[in-house]
């Protein structure tokens, strides 16, 4: 019985070596290329975000590559699907490493982006999410931001409607179950007390209680609020609208990021979203030339006019030209060497993007830009400048 | 004013949940058991109407017959396939099963249908009623909901009470036994039961999605959970008792969320539910409840 067991265990460990081989397979010419690995959803329910992260950065690496690389060393880009689950994300972090990744653009969306990270911090390899917003992605000094974080959204809310002076009375109802949603008010509310308007109302709701918002709807119209701030997600956003609608109660609506995906919401009556606002770092049709050409070959790829998560990843991939431009880095030295020269230059850089001009870094991986509204006009995203 | 406000909102809400926990109430008065299921048969109503209304381009009101047939079909289905075999099993293997049944229909949902939700459109064209100025809005969703409410209740009543049917199944629930040898056909007495519960259920979908617009596989779960426990306030198995017990849930909850707190709603409701199943362990108007669950 012995023999038997010691038998398997010998074979058990040649099996093991034989596999651990091909784990450490040499990277090929490692030392002239940088390479830039992506990971984000391109099947599943969040499918729609990774494809246009997907193309939007292999747009700008082509056109890097064209116009004689970083530094003259060209850019390798590979792109793996997570399909928005953690664990695939880990599994194609691993594929990518096996390739010779030396830089992460990813993840697309936060959940992914938290197992991710783990793995990053224990490899010291630089990351750059384009759209994670989640605070907790960004946890470590290795990662960065291209979007506003959750809350960063709540405080550029608050600016941006004290700025524009879209009015003094502000109602708001959040998802007191949600850490988006809730991260995201208190944030703003925390900062509407340096501003020159007043929250008269705000009322939550929780996964369990979705569907009937009359409540807090008729809180937020006895409270004379002439705008209603809405850091939610847009399905529920679509009841809030049809069930203000129903109550002849129109204030100005204004939610985050969340809200983008509303006009895509099947049968749902566009004219309810007549005149929403949506702070989001980017319009399609903004008429600069950069955004216009950016559009323009973007939909020569992937046939959709971009969202935000592909401008996020377009703006992604020259942000990490920045970094190496300004580090020194090359492609011959360590990962854990590309990281530290590159991180310690993201604070030094500023990059002026598709998602807003003049961006900064702190050393925590927040960015820092301008917000940016767009308004629904005649079912379309329209810049509200 | 929005106290009114509030009250009709509660009254519209709590109408709902009546209608659900109409289909609750009877196929446990009448069958003994929990079809946990029932809330999702609402589900599929909706996504029955909604395809027959807003893809095919159908009118509301034929929308809503076609979705009552089909549920009615559903209802049947699933009591032929699941529950009738489980006759004389324990209650507790027919509990899992419908358990299992409404995972199912959730499941399938999802499959066709995909996770985006859906934008149900309004099937009631009545205009909303403006009172006092302007200061207090009734929806034509409430407008219609409450009064159809009360119709539902009335002739489901007057059915149970008076017709041939309606005793068979009063029969069937006091005593299956006896009700076989009187000459009752069990089986059909609780098929009729389980069509009339479906039908009930596409009737609450029609007027649940009308309100409450998004509709996505797991609409149908909460208001479910929330309609048996109107049944059990208002007395499970007593027809007018979830009627009762509906309309007050419904107040509560908006009632509670408004003057106290729009995050504790659900958990004052089940307080309540609580305190009177203490006070009165068979609800408002239960009879007395044999030991089966």
């Amino acid at each position: 019985m012995k023999k038997r067991i010691f038998a398997l265990v010998i074979t058990l460990s040649f099996a093991m070596l034989s596999l651990a081989a091909c784990g450490t397979k040499e990277t090929a010419d490692g030392n002239e290329k940088f390479y830039i690995g992506g990971i984000g959803p391109i099947t599943g329910g969040a499918a729609v975000y990774g494809q246009h992260v997907k193309d939007a950065a292999a747009l700008a690496v082509k056109e890097i590559n064209d116009a004689g690389g970083i530094n003259g060393y060209m850019i390798e880009y590979r792109f793996e699907d997570d399909v928005h689950d953690p664990e695939k994300a880990v599994n194609a972090y691993n594929t990518l490493k096996d390739w010779g990744m030396q830089i992460l653009m990813g993840t697309v969306t936060s959940n992914p982006g938290n197992a991710v990270k783990e793995e990053t911090y224990a490899d010291n390899m630089f990351m750059l999410t384009p759209s994670g917003s989640a605070p907790e992605v960004i946890q470590y000094d290795n990662a960065f931001q291209v979007c506003f974080s959750d809350p960063n959204q709540g405080m550029a809310s608050a600016q941006y409607i004290a700025n524009k002076g879209l009015a003094t009375k502000v109602a708001a109802i959040y998802n007191s179950s949600d850490v988006y949603s809730t991260g995201i008010y208190e944030k703003f509310a925390e900062e509407a007390k340096n501003q020159n308007f007043d929250i008269v109302s705000a009322e939550a709701f929780t996964d369990d209680s979705d569907t009937d918002f009359m409540v807090q709807l008729q809180k937020a119209k006895d409270s004379g609020a002439e705008l209603l701030f809405l850091p939610i997600y847009y399905e529920e956003a679509t009841l809030i609208l049809t069930q203000a609608n129903a109550m002849d109660f129109k204030p100005i609506f204004f939610g985050c990021d969340g809200l983008d995906g509303i006009l895509g919401v099947d049968n749902f009556d566009l004219s309810l979203a007549e005149g929403v606002m949506l702070l989001t770092p980017f319009a399609a049709d903004a008429d600069d030339a950069k955004t216009q050409k950016f559009v323009e070959d973007f939909k020569a790829i992937n046939g959709d006019i971009p969202n935000q998560f592909g401008a996020d990843a377009y703006d992604a991939i020259y942000i990490i030209k920045a970094a190496i431009e300004k580090s020194g880095v090359t492609p011959d030295m360590s990962i854990s060497d590309i990281t530290d020269g590159m991180k310690e230059a993201m604070t030094q850089i500023t990059v002026d993007g598709l998602t807003g001009a003049g961006m900064t870094w702190e050393a925590t991986g927040e960015v820092n830009k301008a917000p940016m509204a767009v308004v629904i006009e005649d079912g379309q995203y329209v810049s509200a400048e | 004013m929005s106290f009114i406000s509030y009250l009709i909102n509660g009254i519209s809400l709590g109408s709902v949940y009546a209608i659900i926990a109409l289909g609750y109430t009877m196929v446990y008065g009448i069958a003994k058991m929990l079809n946990f299921a029932h809330g999702d048969v609402i589900m599929v109503g909706g996504y029955i109407i909604f395809t027959f209304m807003s893809t095919l381009g159908l009118s509301p009101i034929l929308s809503v017959l076609i979705g009552i047939i089909l549920c009615t079909l559903l209802g049947l289905t699933i009591e032929h396939i699941a529950y009738k075999p489980l006759r004389k099993a324990p209650s507790l293997a027919v509990l899992i099963t419908a358990i299992g049944v409404s995972y199912f229909l959730q499941n399938m949902a999802l499959l066709i249908a995909g996770a985006e939700s859906k934008s149900f459109s309004s099937v009631i064209s009545v205009p909303p009623l403006s009172l006092a100025e302007g200061r207090l809005t009734i929806s034509g969703e409430t407008l219609v909901t409450i009064p159809l409410c009360i119709i539902i209740m009335v002739s489901l009543t007057i059915f149970v009470r008076k017709s041939k049917t309606g005793r068979g199944m009063i029969a069937v629930s006091e005593d299956k036994d006896a009700a076989v040898l009187m000459g009752i056909n069990v089986n059909k007495t609780i098929a009729i039961t389980f069509a009339i519960g479906s039908a009930l259920a596409a009737i609450a979908s029609a007027l649940m999605f009308s309100t409450y617009s998004n509709l996505s596989s797991t609409s149908g779960a909460m208001p479910g959970i929330k309609a048996f426990v109107a049944a059990v306030f208002g007395g499970i198995g007593s027809v007018p008792g979830a009627m009762i017990g509906g309309i007050l849930l419904g107040i509560i909850e908006i009632i509670s969320r408004a003057y106290i707190s729009t995050q504790l709603g659900d958990a004052i409701v089940f307080l309540v539910l609580i305190i009177v199943l203490l006070v009165k362990p068979t609800g408002i108007l239960g009879k007395k409840i044999q030991e089966k669950v």
